[in-house]
């Protein structure tokens, strides 16, 4: 019963081979959400449901969105998105949800194999708030000093205006 | 049978992440490195989450979402630097960025 996890790990190291592989920054951003969500579903099959939905929440979700509004405001020298270069990434995903299919055909009770204990979010989130309550607090100092970081350098300041006028002027 | 899956998961974290590691040694490009940055950082926490299924502990869970706030955090910040650069009309590749030729 180890025959699901390999394709979805063989799909994920695929799907990251390509992300190195290629040129143009939006193709590589189309793999790496494929290889993330390939990470869910072994994830899912290892009994691990909450983190799994998290990964394509928030890694799937929010930061590859992140990511393509870079890209898209950069404007990395890419030609528009042909049909050609989304054939590979759906068929990789294609490949993943029949095998998400497949396996709960196979076990109506749950996607985790027999002998791995699914491990409930109630039980994680006991645990986040109860004996690791200092990193839960360490993690919210964190995302408010990226916060703040990424808005005080994101931030258009006056004088780099004055900066850029003056360049002009030269 | 389902013990062999354990060590598939921690080649698969493995695997991984030396692919993000040559991502990040060969390409130039710092939104690619960024990415292959990611790709280091979700092959740990996926290891994290290998090991706590197989201890059937929810620390390792934890441990994953401790991970993602921290991308989060990193990804937000990196990607303002980049923009930042950017508007200052300096070039994304970190060769030319770091002999500083170009200014």
């Amino acid at each position: 019963m180890n025959t699901p996890f390999v394709v979805a790990g063989v799909i994920a190291i695929a799907a990251t081979l390509m992300v190195i592989m290629q040129r143009n920054a939006v193709h590589a951003l189309l793999y790496l959400i494929v290889s993330l969500f390939a990470l869910a579903v072994t994830m899912l099959f290892l009994g691990a449901a909450f983190v799994a939905a998290l990964e394509i929440i928030v890694y799937a979700g929010a930061i590859m969105v992140l990511f393509i509004f870079v890209v898209m405001m950069i404007g990395a020298d890419s030609p528009a998105l042909r049909l050609r270069s989304w054939i590979l990434p759906s068929l990789l995903g294609a490949v993943l949800l029949g095998e998400v299919v497949y396996v709960l055909l196979q076990r109506p009770g749950g996607l985790s194999f027999s002998k791995i204990i699914a491990i409930q979010p109630k039980e994680v989130g006991m645990a986040l708030l109860g004996p690791y309550v200092l990193g839960t607090e360490i993690a919210a100092f964190l995302l408010l000093a990226g916060l703040v970081g990424a808005y005080h350098l994101a931030r258009r300041r006056a004088d780099d205006n004055t900066n850029v006028i003056e360049e002009g002027r030269r | 049978m389902t013990p062999v899956s354990f060590e598939y998961g921690l080649a698969l974290a493995a695997i991984l992440f030396v692919l993000g590691l040559v991502g990040i040694l060969v390409r130039r490009n710092l939104v690619f490195m960024l990415l292959c940055t990611e790709i280091m950082l979700n092959a740990a926490g996926f290891a994290f989450i290998v090991a706590g299924a197989r201890w059937a502990q929810s620390d390792g869970q934890v441990m994953f979402i401790f991970l993602l706030a921290m991308a989060g955090a990193e990804v937000a910040v990196g990607l303002a630097l980049i923009l930042l650069l950017f508007s200052r009309g300096r070039p994304l590749d970190v060769d030319s960025l770091s002999s500083g030729e170009d200014r």
